[in-house]
C-alpha cells in the first residue's frame, strides 16, 4: 500500500541542513499494524507528515496506493488526505466551538456531503468508538480520553484506508490512553491500516511491526510479521 | 463544501468571538449610517433650496435692472448697482413679445404701516394682479387689488396672514382703511399663508399697486419685472426678447441681466447635488477605514485559529475552501455592520426630523444602496489578505499552533 524509497527531507536550521529523513526505504502492505518509535528529532514525526501529505519530501519518492504523490499539486493532495488518510492528533484537535458529531462531521462537510448522511455516518462513526450517546457535548464537555476518541471517529468518517496517529496517547492519563489504543486496534482488525508515533515502549511494542528511527535513518524493522 | 455549510462556519467563528464581531460591526455601522446621515443633509439642503425657486411659480423669467457678468445664480445681484432705471414702460415692450404669457413689475420697499395707534415696519411690494397668478399665491379673503393695472392705480392693498393678525387682531380687514407710508388704501383682500418663499416673507407684506409704490417711495424704477413664459420651451425665447427688447429701448446697451428659473434651478441643483456626492464621498472614507480595521481583525482572528486552519488542511481542505471559509467571516462581517449602520442612519436622519423640521431629511437612496455595496465591497476586498494568509499556512507549523 506505501512505497517510500530514498525518501529524504531536508531542512534548512541557519547555515546549516538538517537530514530530517536520511535515505528511507520502506515497504507497508495494507492492513499493517505499525509503530514507529525513536527519540525526538529522529524524523518520525516527519515521516508521518510526509506519508499524511501534510509535508512534501526533498527527494525520493513517495507511492500510495500505486500512485506516485510527489507530481500532485495541492488540490490532489488535499483530495487524498480528505479521502484516504485520517489523522489523529496529540492534541486531539477538536474544534471547540462544535459538537463532537459537527467535529465528526467536519471532513465530510468539507467534501460537499449531503448533511442528512453526514449525520448519519457522523452518528455510526461515533458509535465505533462507544460515543454515541455524546453527540452533541462540546469537546470542553468530554473527557481527554473522549475527545481523542470524537477525534478518532472524525478521522474515520470518511472510511479511510490509513490511519495516521501521532502520539496519540501522549496527552492521555495511561488508562484512557490504552482505552483509545484499544479502538485503533479493533479498527485495524477490520483492515484499516494503522501507523503510530509513539515515545511509549509499552504501546509501541503492541504492534505487529515496529520501526525505529534514529537521525532520519530507519535504524530497526522487525520486518513483516509471518 | 456547500454554500450553507460554509456560512455555518464562518457564522460560528463570529458568535465564537462577540466582542470582536461587536467592534467590526460598529465600524462599519458608524462608517454606513455617516455616509447616510451626510448625504441626507446635503440632500435635504439641495431640495430646500429647489424648491423654494419652484415656488416661484412656474416658467418664470426675471428681469433683474443691473449687468452682470456672471449668468445663473449670484444672490448678489439681487441688489446690483442700476445704471438705468427698469421702467414700466420696459416691462410694456417686454409684454409684446408672443412668448410671453404675462408679466407683473415689481417694486420693492418698506414703509411704516398703521390702524390707529398700532404701527409696524413692514415690507411693501407694488405690482399688479398678475404677479399673484404667476406667483400661484392664494387669497385668504377678498381680491387681489381688483382692476389695477400698469397704468392705474387705487387706494387698495392686500395684506400678509401675519399683518392681518397684528394689525386687525380678530377684527374683520377687507374694506378697512389702513395707513401705508402717507398713504391711505383701504384693504381689498388677505393672502393665504405661505411658507417663506425666496426673499419674501409672504405673511408679512403689504401689497399696493404698482403705480402708487412707484409714488410712495419716490422712484420710477423698478426692482423687477417677473414674467412667464408661454411653455417651458418659450422660457429662453423670452428670455431673449426681453433682453433684445429692453436692449433696443436702452439705447442698445444691454443694461439688465435676465434669468431664467430653470437655470437658476439648475445651478443650485448642480452645486447641491455636488456637495452631497462630496459630503457622501468623504464619509465613504471612514467605510474605508472600516475595511481596514476589518482586514486587521481577521489577520488576528487567522493567528487565533491557526490550529483550526491546519486542522482543516489535514481534514482535506483546499485552498479554495479556506478561502471561502475566511472571506466569508469578512463579509458577513461588512453586511451586517452595513445593515445595522443603515438601520442607525435612518434613526438618526429620522430623529433630525424632529428635532429640525425646517429641512426634509431623507437618506437619499443611492447613498443607502452605495453605502451598502461599498461596505460590502470592502469587506470582501480587505478580507481577501486575510484569507490568502490562512490558506497559506503551512499545515504542520499551523497544527504547531506556530
Amino acid at each position: 500500500m506505501i512505497q517510500l524509497q530514498e525518501l529524504c527531507r531536508d531542512f534548512d536550521v541557519g547555515e546549516e541542513v538538517v537530514h530530517a529523513l536520511d535515505h528511507v526505504s520502506l515497504k507497508l502492505p495494507a492492513g499493517e499494524y505499525v509503530s514507529i518509535m525513536g527519540p525526538s528529532g529522529s524524523g518520525k514525526s516527519t515521516l508521518l507528515n510526509i506519508l499524511g501529505l501534510l509535508d512534501t519530501p526533498t527527494s525520493g519518492s513517495y507511492t500510495l496506493d500505486g500512485v506516485n504523490t510527489s507530481q500532485m499539486d495541492d488540490n490532489e493532495l488535499a483530495s487524498i488526505r480528505q479521502n484516504k488518510i485520517g489523522f489523529v492528533f496529540q492534541s486531539f484537535h477538536l474544534v471547540p466551538r462544535l459538537s463532537a458529531l459537527e467535529n465528526v462531521e467536519l471532513p465530510m462537510m468539507l467534501s460537499g456531503n449531503d448533511p442528512k448522511l453526514r449525520r448519519e455516518r457522523g452518528h455510526a462513526a461515533l458509535e465505533r468508538v462507544g460515543l454515541g450517546h455524546r453527540d452533541s457535548h462540546r469537546p470542553s464537555q468530554l473527557s481527554g480520553g473522549e475527545r481523542q476518541r470524537v477525534a478518532i471517529a472524525r478521522a474515520i468518517v470518511m472510511e479511510p484506508k490509513l490511519l495516521l496517529a501521532d502520539e496519540p496517547t501522549g496527552n492521555l492519563d495511561s488508562a484512557s490512553g490504552r482505552e483509545v489504543v484499544k479502538i485503533m486496534e479493533a479498527l485495524n482488525a477490520q483492515g484499516l491500516t494503522l501507523l503510530v508515533v509513539t515515545h511509549d515502549p509499552n504501546i509501541g511494542e503492541r504492534a505487529r511491526r515496529q520501526l525505529k528511527f534514529k537521525d532520519g535513518r530507519l535504524e530497526h524493522d522487525s520486518g513483516v510479521p509471518a | 463544501m456547500r454554500v450553507l455549510d460554509c456560512n455555518k462556519m464562518a457564522g460560528g467563528a463570529l458568535v465564537r468571538y462577540p466582542g470582536r464581531t461587536f467592534m467590526m460591526l460598529l465600524a462599519t455601522a458608524i462608517g454606513v449610517a455617516a455616509v447616510l446621515v451626510l448625504t441626507s443633509l446635503g440632500e435635504a439642503a439641495r431640495r430646500f433650496v429647489t424648491d423654494e425657486f419652484q415656488s416661484l411659480g412656474t416658467h418664470l423669467v426675471i428681469v433683474i435692472p443691473g449687468r452682470s457678468e456672471t449668468s445663473g445664480a449670484n444672490p448678489a445681484m439681487m441688489i446690483a448697482e442700476t445704471p438705468r432705471d427698469l421702467t414700466l414702460d420696459d416691462a410694456r415692450a417686454v409684454l409684446r413679445s408672443p412668448h410671453v404669457a404675462r408679466l407683473a413689475p415689481v417694486v420693492v420697499g418698506a414703509a411704516s404701516v398703521s390702524r390707529g395707534s398700532l404701527e409696524r415696519e413692514i415690507s411693501v411690494i407694488g405690482t399688479t394682479p398678475e404677479f399673484r397668478k404667476i406667483r400661484e399665491w392664494r387669497m385668504r379673503l377678498g381680491e387681489f387689488l381688483p382692476n389695477v393695472t400698469m397704468e392705474r392705480g387705487a387706494p387698495l392693498c392686500v395684506i400678509g396672514a401675519k399683518v392681518r393678525t397684528e394689525i386687525f387682531g380678530t377684527d374683520p380687514p377687507l374694506g378697512q382703511w389702513l395707513r401705508v407710508g402717507d398713504r391711505r388704501c383701504r384693504v381689498s383682500g388677505v393672502l393665504a399663508p405661505e411658507g417663506t418663499s425666496v426673499m419674501i416673507d409672504v405673511n408679512e407684506v403689504v401689497i399696493i399697486p404698482v403705480i402708487d409704490a412707484q409714488a410712495l417711495f419716490n422712484s420710477p424704477g423698478l426692482f423687477r419685472i417677473v414674467l412667464q413664459a408661454t411653455s417651458r420651451e418659450a422660457m429662453p425665447l423670452a428670455q431673449a426678447d426681453a433682453k433684445r427688447i429692453i436692449a433696443e429701448r436702452h439705447y442698445g446697451e444691454e443694461d439688465v441681466t435676465v434669468i431664467t428659473q430653470d437655470a437658476v434651478l439648475s445651478t443650485f441643483d448642480g452645486i447641491f447635488g455636488t456637495l452631497t456626492m462630496a459630503l457622501g464621498g468623504i464619509a465613504a472614507i471612514s467605510l474605508v477605514v472600516a475595511g481596514v480595521l476589518i482586514m486587521n481583525v481577521m489577520l488576528v482572528a487567522v493567528s487565533q485559529r491557526t490550529a483550526e486552519v491546519g486542522l482543516l488542511k489535514a481534514l482535506g481542505a483546499t485552498r479554495r475552501q479556506i478561502i471561502a471559509l475566511f472571506l466569508t467571516e469578512a463579509f458577513f462581517l461588512a453586511a451586517l455592520g452595513a445593515l445595522v449602520g443603515l438601520l442607525l442612519g435612518y434613526g438618526i436622519v429620522a430623529a433630525m426630523r424632529v428635532f429640525y423640521d425646517t429641512l426634509d431629511f431623507v437618506p437619499p437612496l443611492w447613498a443607502a444602496a452605495g453605502a451598502l455595496l461599498v461596505a460590502m465591497a470592502c469587506g470582501i476586498f480587505f478580507g481577501i489578505l486575510p484569507a490568502r494568509r490562512a490558506a497559506d499556512l503551512d499545515p504542520i507549523q499551523a497544527l504547531m499552533g506556530r
